[in-house]
């Protein structure tokens, strides 16, 4: 396993250096993913026993701090880059944990090495949060499944070799493993996001895709509450740290800002309204390193309430980023919003983060039922 | 571990996560309105954690989760499948 230091060298070396290119060009270079290959960025959150991180087995509550802090320090990088990887693991953790020994056998190591990517197909033009309402529809025949449907808002959708797609079948929901040169399956990149440009979004559609009988992880009815599950908690607890450090890097701009910006005969740091600001900033991401480091206590001890942990390290990280891109572009004036900055770019970015994995509001009612059922009994 | 012994601790889980309910150990957990996504993460987390084992996708039955018994019943297979 790697520290804390190292993955923030790796971070700063092989992805900060492109982030501004790979939010111009809506496109994380070959060369930065390669490095992630190097760095066994994608194999971080896999189990040891399936090609994840050594040493991980022995201390997964280390192994899972770890992973966060790659996320970590990827969002201070990049936060199309984390993204990136997110939704690999968000994949590839479903793959893990629900694949059988076959699937696994086939799928996993490549997925560890970053030889595949992965990304999960979740989300139609008309259903977001209700995913148990998907309309794709995975119909038996011939051994194997025809899929028809459509895809929307994939993250890595343009760039992801293999893809967990949910889709709905006479069984209940299921989950598919969908190479993306399977027959039948068109991929639309979709240009022109507001932010993380580089998670090369993608709309999937399906025209009679067929799919054999083995390509299904885990079996029909489990396609959501189990295996959907699986790649959401992955993701919300990847996201939370992601954020940390998307406000992190926000932070810094404007701590170099204000320390070195004179106004009225001094660095406007000097200036109470302002510290306030920074006071407030550097708490609200404290805050949120801490919650996020509860959820990789509780998720590395399988810890029944894991799942809460990372819905709300997620739930609150995704809104402090937002408070602090606001307060450090205000910092930073019309610096802060002027064309192809940093500031305007983890602004845009931060948006991002209380939409995916699962909206604000979508994530306080998940939140109140934990609480509720908490205190059932 | 016995079954009785099993048994008496995934009620224990199950009666919980239900406000108290009592539920039979043959009765089905899911037509009784019982069973959510939310449960059905947990009580695949509780039984890997309480008994030590693993379950992949092979185990998603849905049969095997649908009442307290069959649960216990997963579980005796699991653990052994793992002794063998």
């Amino acid at each position: 396993m790697r520290t804390r230091a190292r993955w923030r060298d790796v971070a700063q070396t092989a992805v900060q250096p492109f982030a501004r290119r790979i939010d111009r060009d809506a496109l994380v270079p070959e060369q930065v993913i390669d490095a992630l290959r190097v760095a066994g960025a994608f194999a971080s959150g896999f189990p040891e026993t399936l090609g994840g991180p050594s040493g991980s087995a022995a201390d997964p509550v280390v192994a899972a701090l770890d992973h966060g802090a790659m996320h970590e320090a990827m969002g201070r990088a990049s936060a199309s880059v984390q993204g990136l990887l997110n939704v690999h693991h968000m994949g590839g953790s479903a793959v893990a944990r629900w694949g059988n020994a076959t699937q696994k056998d086939r799928w996993v190591p490549q997925l560890c090495s970053g030889s595949l990517l992965c990304g999960i197909a979740i989300t139609e033009p008309d259903v977001g949060s209700d995913i148990a309402a998907v309309k794709t529809m995975a119909k038996a025949t011939g051994g194997g499944f025809e899929i028809t449907g459509e895809k929307a808002w994939i993250t890595c959708g343009a760039a992801a070799d293999l893809f967990v797609l949910v889709a709905a079948s006479d069984g209940g929901p299921v989950a598919l493993l969908l190479p993306k040169t399977t027959p039948g399956l068109h991929i639309c990149p979709i240009d022109d996001m507001l932010g993380c440009r580089g998670y090369m979004m993608a709309r999937l559609v399906l025209d009679g895709v067929w799919l054999p009988g083995d390509h299904v992880l885990g079996r029909s009815g489990f396609g959501t509450s189990h295996v959907a599950a699986t790649g959401l908690e992955s993701g919300r607890y990847n996201l939370g740290w992601g954020c940390v450090g998307l406000a992190d890097a926000a932070l810094g701009v404007a701590m170099d800002h204000v320390k070195t910006r004179e106004q009225f005969g001094q660095p406007i740091g000097e200036f109470q309204l302002v510290q306030r600001l920074i006071a407030t900033m550097m708490t609200d991401i404290h805050a949120a390193r801490v919650m996020c480091e509860s959820a990789g206590v509780a998720r590395g001890q399988k810890a029944l309430h894991a799942t809460k942990e990372a819905t709300m390290a997620k739930y609150f990280a995704s809104q402090m980023v937002n408070r602090v891109a606001r307060d450090a572009q205000q910092l930073l004036g019309a610096q802060g919003i002027g064309p192809d900055t940093p500031m305007a770019m983890y602004f845009r970015d931060a948006r991002v983060m209380e939409v995916i994995e699962g909206t604000t509001q979508v994530l306080e009612t998940m939140i109140a039922r934990y609480g509720y059922a908490e205190t059932m009994g | 571990m016995s079954s009785e012994h099993a048994i008496d601790l995934i009620s224990d889980f199950v009666s919980k996560a239900f406000e108290g309910a009592r539920i039979g150990p043959e009765q089905d957990i899911f037509e009784s309105g019982f069973g959510n996504s939310m449960f059905a993460m947990q009580m695949v987390t509780f039984v890997e954690t309480t008994f030590d084992i693993e379950l992949d996708g092979d185990d998603l039955d849905i049969d095997s989760f649908r009442s307290i018994a069959r649960v216990a019943e997963l579980v005796a297979r699991k653990r052994q499948e793992t002794a063998s």
